[in-house]
């Protein structure tokens, strides 16, 4: 039972970093006003960004040549650049051309599915591989490398040392989101920006350079969720759709945290947890697939329930969704 | 003092003329396909000419061809026509996806539980009855929520989606043939049981079924009393409340029949079309009729072209993507460039950017 | 005479909206430690002229002088970094937020966010001044006066010496008022100038140390407040009474219609916004409503229209022909009234908002009424579309067809849209709130003449009004309102403006009945 727990629990973290990126990402950006539904295609242009640039850079140097600073540098920052070009894609429409947040999210995760898939495709294809994926095995190497003490410590390291670094980072992320959001000016400002863009106009915060701010780092974050997936889940394998629906499942934990990032680390090892726990229940295989709903299913009870309580501090900003305009002269 | 202004500035526009706002949508949609043909001379080095034949080619190429891409229209358009008097009514039902799902959960379970049971004709009446119900299920829960506790629609229909998904990957496994495969496979392939009747040919069906739907919806949205309430609930609820319509029953009611809309299209598409269920049976065009509905302004008969577009524009691009051993998902790059060009365009039909002389510029 | 340092000083100030001049050659001065009360009518420029002073309009002609120094405020930033701060009447405040933090929104310091200090320095302020304010509490726990001190506050800690306040009392009870009134005081003795938005006249005497009166966008001029008295300021205020030969049959035969009895509404931050309200209206007269804005109008007409929750009270309607019974209404929604046989017409102050569908045009605004009049799952297009023929040729609507956007007509036409639209449902009860404000002389008078029209028909006509020259010269009894409760009803044609304006403002006062 304890060994059973001892293995469960590393599987679902592991499924929860992506789904923990996205969101502290997708909360960033609810929190200046903007619903951005781009984020599933904003984490698979972040996943094939990085596996774009881990490809060429094991394409030109032999493994045992490869520098680990430039392996990891080298898909990390192609991910970021991917992920920031979606955002700021989605910033110009929506903050500059005020055009509609679900249309153009919708649009931009067919969009970064689409970018996903096809350079994936491209990949396999330029690679000459018979199976449909990519293996970036040296890459990956690099990015699941885990602390040395985790084999030696028993139950301790399996459960808290065994990750690679993005892992830690995403924790990390959240909790400085969670700063930043609760503790700081920029953090009120950004706040305030979703909540009442007015207010926080005729106060002297320039509203669009904020927008434009969250909805850029949101992406980057999530981006680096795509990334890590790959990376690190996926042991540096690509192939085509095998993300899934995470990303939307990852704007499902932003619900269920209530717009809180520092919720979100735990909400999203159960979420993961819920993805393998068939593995270890007993029971008919067709009943992971109700295991997969729990998340969905939870988080409408949670937008449900915070609906009915009308608690202030419980609710979307008040803004998300809605363009800004005020009248110039 | 001495400020620097900006040399520009944005207001609202009052009035443009329809003629002129179709000439900006217009020339959006011709920039994007500009757009698309660069792109697309980039990654395979065909010349302008051969692209756009071979697009034609993969629509039109072939009596096949053509009734295949008309059928993928129609499918496009019957959602695009279930999400639409939700959308005009301000109710953003993204939940399409899950809706039609629903509907061919529901077909599938007829077709499964019910062959050898009852005689065709009956298997076939509570296919359309059930897919009916669970779409319009599927569409009631949200409505009932945001009627009664104003829960916010977009995420709750969203959510709806993966409910459904799941639901049916759970259906699948319990009914996969053969045992292992995850699939179900072709349902009752000797006996065609459930299976929609062929008017003329196989694809015919849906096709009516939706131009009659199209002619249908474009009359109640623009004829008929509730067609106006809607109007009103989505223009304002103070209107609403003030000409004695009840914006919570108009909600609930509306939400009911395109959730009830989607399922038919659900009918179609398992019972009609696939005689399979798989989690993908939708592909995404619960999302991609969002679009389809919203670009073509809530008129059914504009989205017509809408769809006409989108799925030319995608078949074509699978062509290309065929012929230059490119992959499958060409399509869905080709669909967002397109959809960027249009949404952006609307900016320019809603505002108005006035440059400030040279002269005004402060130092 | 001692020299006095002016803190503002306004040269030929003139504001135009399109044809409507707002301000109008204005010259005014605000002295270093003064409390000036600006007072004037609903409508007379009051809050165009400080916006300009705030930097939310910037003015046509004229030119502002802060400290004696020529300046340019195109924004509220500016008008901050001039030591200038604005009290809205609407509140620019996060409600999700606690006090502080919306203090806190918007400075410029760098660094951390230091919360505690920040506190330290609003308690500091709040010490100064005898604010009391919990530093911790959600804005949206907050009740308006708790609301409006965090305002103050806010403007106090971006470091004003200059604070304009927009009829801050509207929303106050007499106590919270006191309160306000004292900090105010310690502002000023503190060396602060301030600026009181009112039209309240013994609060103009009470705060005050000069007043100065504006009436339809033009500077009347003002008085040391020790030299003003009740009367002389109604009198700079309302003016000579203004001649317009709006045309006043004698009623001919009265029939009593709407029976309102003890009607007590409360609005959503629970205060009583109508207490206790008792009128009978008839059929064949004109019943003009009179009081300061927000004085419980909307709430009334909402009532009788079935669209207001109510607290307490009876709505009795006796329907034509002396047999019928009357009918309670309240509880009733629109169409419920509507299927008793009840046959009501409301052009509401939200035009566009309530009364017509922008996006559609005149046939499609026609249908809000008719909509579900006829069997059948199908609309009535053809007598929307001869009513919509028949409005655009009696009252010479502008538009270039009957389907183009309402939304894009003028102010004037629009009017014209929505009245029509009510008269022509033959009502025996027409309600209009501010049937005439934005419009034109003529469209005005085509107005007037349309609701005496409808008033020699029988219907029973309410007007709610906001100009007093009109009210008395169109309405047979003029019913006033005074927060929220009824001040007294007169007879149109014995009273004048001085006895209704004080009614207005509680000073005198009819009887309770008419």
């Amino acid at each position: 039972m304890l060994s059973g727990l001892i293995s469960f629990i590393p599987r679902a973290v592991m499924q929860g970093i992506p789904l923990l990126y996205g969101s502290t990402g997708e909360i960033l950006t609810e929190k200046s006003g903007n619903l951005n539904l781009g984020i599933p295609g904003v984490m698979y242009v972040g996943a094939i960004c990085g596996v774009i640039g881990a490809f060429f850079y094991e394409q030109a140097v032999p493994p045992e040549a490869m520098n680990a600073f430039l392996a990891i540098g080298i898909p990390l920052v192609c991910s970021l650049l991917g992920s920031l070009l979606m955002g700021l894609l989605y910033s110009f429409l929506t903050i500059s051309l005020r055009a509609n947040q679900n249309v153009t999210g919708l649009a931009l995760t067919t969009f970064g599915v689409g970018i996903g898939n096809f350079f994936g495709g491209s990949l396999i294809k330029l690679s000459g591989s018979e199976v449909p994926s990519i293996a970036l095995s040296s890459t990956s190497a690099y990015f699941s490398t885990s602390i040395p003490a985790a084999e030696t410590t028993g139950w301790f390291g399996q459960v808290f040392l065994s990750y690679g670094f993005l892992a830690y980072l995403a924790i990390l992320i959240a909790l400085v989101a969670a700063f930043v959001l609760k503790r700081t000016r920029t953090g009120l400002h950004l706040r305030a920006v979703g909540e009442n863009p007015a207010t926080a106009d005729a106060a002297g915060i320039n509203v669009t350079r904020y927008k434009y701010l969250a909805t850029c780092v949101g992406s980057m974050i999530a981006g680096l969720g795509g990334l890590y997936y790959v990376m690190d889940y996926a042991s540096g394998v690509w192939s085509n759709n095998a993300f899934g629906d995470r990303g939307w499942l990852a704007i499902a934990l932003v619900i269920f945290t209530i717009w809180r990032p520092s919720v979100s680390i735990l909400a999203s090892i159960l979420f993961g947890g819920c993805y393998i726990l068939y593995l270890y229940i007993p029971g008919p295989i067709a009943v992971k697939e109700l295991y997969k709903m729990i998340p969905y299913v939870v988080t409408l009870v949670v937008l449900i329930l915070v609906s009915i309580r009308k608690k202030r501090e419980d609710q979307p900003p008040a803004s998300l969704g809605l363009p800004y305009f005020r009248e110039e002269r | 003092m001495h400020k620097h202004t900006k040399r520009f500035y944005i207001s609202r526009r009052t009035e443009l003329p329809w003629y002129r706002a179709w000439a900006i949508r217009g020339a959006a949609i011709v920039l994007a396909l500009i757009t698309c043909a660069v792109v697309t001379m980039l990654l395979t080095g065909e010349n302008p000419i051969g692209i756009f034949s071979t697009t034609v080619y993969g629509a039109f190429g072939t009596a096949r061809r053509t009734w295949v891409t008309i059928q993928d229209v129609a499918i496009l358009l019957g959602i695009s026509l279930a999400v639409t008097p939700a959308f005009k009514m301000r109710f953003w039902n993204i939940g399409a996806e899950g809706q039609v799902l629903m509907g061919g959960l529901a077909t599938t379970t007829c077709m499964i539980c019910l062959a050898g049971v009852l005689p065709n004709a009956l298997v076939i009446v509570c296919m359309v009855v059930t897919s009916l119900l669970a779409g319009a299920l599927w569409g009631f829960l949200p409505a009932f929520f945001k009627a009664r506790w104003n829960t916010n629609e977009t995420l709750f229909t969203l959510m709806m989606n993966y409910i459904a998904t799941q639901l049916c990957a759970f259906f699948i496994i319990v009914w996969e043939v053969p045992k292992g495969a995850g699939k179900i496979g072709i349902i009752n392939q000797s006996t065609q049981i459930g299976w929609l009747p062929e008017i003329g040919n196989q694809y015919l069906l849906s096709i009516v079924v939706v131009a009659v739907l199209t002619v249908a919806m474009y009359v109640y949205l623009s004829r008929s009393k509730h067609g106006y309430e809607i109007a009103v609930v989505g223009e304002s609820l103070n209107t609403a409340r003030y000409a004695g319509i009840k914006p919570s029953r108009v909600i609930i009611r509306t939400m009911v029949l395109s959730g009830a809309i989607c399922g038919l299209i659900g009918l179609l598409l398992v019972g009609g079309i696939n005689h399979t269920l798989t989690t993908t049976v939708v592909g995404g065009q619960g999302f991609t009729a969002v679009m389809v509905s919203w670009l073509a302004k809530f008129n059914p008969l504009v989205m017509v072209l809408a769809s006409a577009l989108l799925v030319f524009l995608s078949r074509g691009a699978n062509e290309i993507a065929s012929d230059f051993g490119l992959n499958q998902s060409f399509s869905d790059i080709l669909t967002g460039i397109i959809l960027f060009f249009i949404i952006g365009s609307e900016f320019f039909i809603n505002y108005q950017i006035h440059f400030r002389k040279a002269g005004e510029k402060e130092a | 005479m001692e020299t006095v340092k002016n803190a503002i000083r306004m040269e030929h100030i003139t504001k135009r909206f399109g044809d409507v001049v707002a301000n109008r050659d204005i010259n005014m001065e605000l002295h270093k430690g003064e409390i000036l009360s600006l007072l004037g009518e609903n409508g007379s420029g009051k809050t165009t002229l400080m916006n300009m002073l705030s930097g939310i309009y910037h003015a046509d002609e004229g030119q502002i002088y802060v400290n004696d120094q020529p300046v340019t405020i195109s924004s509220p930033k500016d008008a901050f970094d001039l030591g200038i701060g604005m009290i809205h009447q609407h509140f620019k405040l996060v409600d999700v937020f606690t006090a502080t933090e919306n203090i806190a929104l918007g400075l410029k310091d760098h660094g951390r966010l230091d919360l505690k200090q920040v506190s330290q320095r609003i308690e500091e302020i709040c010490r100064k001044y005898g604010f009391e304010i919990d530093l911790s509490q959600k804005v949206y726990e907050m009740s308006v006066s708790q609301k409006q001190t965090v305002e103050i506050v806010k403007v106090l800690y971006r470091g004003a010496d200059i604070l304009i306040l927009d009829e801050p009392t509207a929303v106050l009870t007499p106590q919270e008022t006191e309160k306000l009134f004292a900090v105010m005081r310690n502002m000023r003795d503190d060396g602060k100038s301030l600026i009181i938005i009112t039209h309240k006249l013994h609060e103009v005497l009470e705060i005050s140390d000069r007043v100065a009166v504006l009436r339809k966008g033009e500077y009347i001029g003002d008085v040391p407040t020790s030299e003003a008295t009740l009367q002389s300021l109604t009198d700079m205020m309302v003016g000579r009474a203004v001649t317009l030969n709006i045309d006043r049959p004698e009623p001919k035969e009265l029939v009593k219609r709407l029976e309102i009895r003890g009607l007590t509404v409360r609005n959503v931050y629970d205060v009583k916004v109508l207490d206790d309200i008792s009128f009978d209206v008839y059929g064949g007269e004109i019943l003009g409503i009179a009081g300061i804005s927000g004085c419980g109008q909307r709430e009334l007409l909402e009532s009788i229209a079935g669209l207001q929750k109510l607290e307490s009270g009876s709505i009795r309607f006796y329907p034509e022909g002396e047999s019928g019974e009357a009918h309670e209404l309240v509880g009733l929604d629109p169409m419920a009234i509507r299927k008793h046989g009840v046959s009501m017409a409301f052009v509401p102050e939200d035009r566009l908002g309530m009364g017509l569908v922008g996006s559609m045009g005149m046939t499609g605004n026609m249908m809000l009424r008719s909509w579900n009049k006829g069997k059948g799952v199908f609309l009535d297009r053809k007598g929307p579309e001869a009513l919509a023929n028949q409005v655009w040729k009696d009252l010479e609507v502008v538009t270039p067809s009957t389907s183009f956007p309402v939304r894009r007509l003028s102010g004037g036409n629009v009017q014209k849209v929505l009245v029509g639209r009510e008269i022509a449902q033959d009502p025996a009860v027409l309600m209009t709130a501010y049937a005439v404000r934005g419009l034109d002389i003529n469209t005005s008078y085509t107005i007037y003449n349309l609701l005496t029209q409808e008033k020699m028909k029988g219907v029973a006509v309410i007007f709610v009004g906001e100009d007093l020259d009109v009210l008395l010269e169109l309405c047979d009894r003029i019913l006033v309102l005074c927060g929220g409760r009824v001040s007294g009803i007169v007879d149109g044609r014995t009273t004048d403006k001085i006895q209704v304006g004080a009614m207005m403002t509680h000073l005198g006062g009819g009887s309770a009945d008419a």
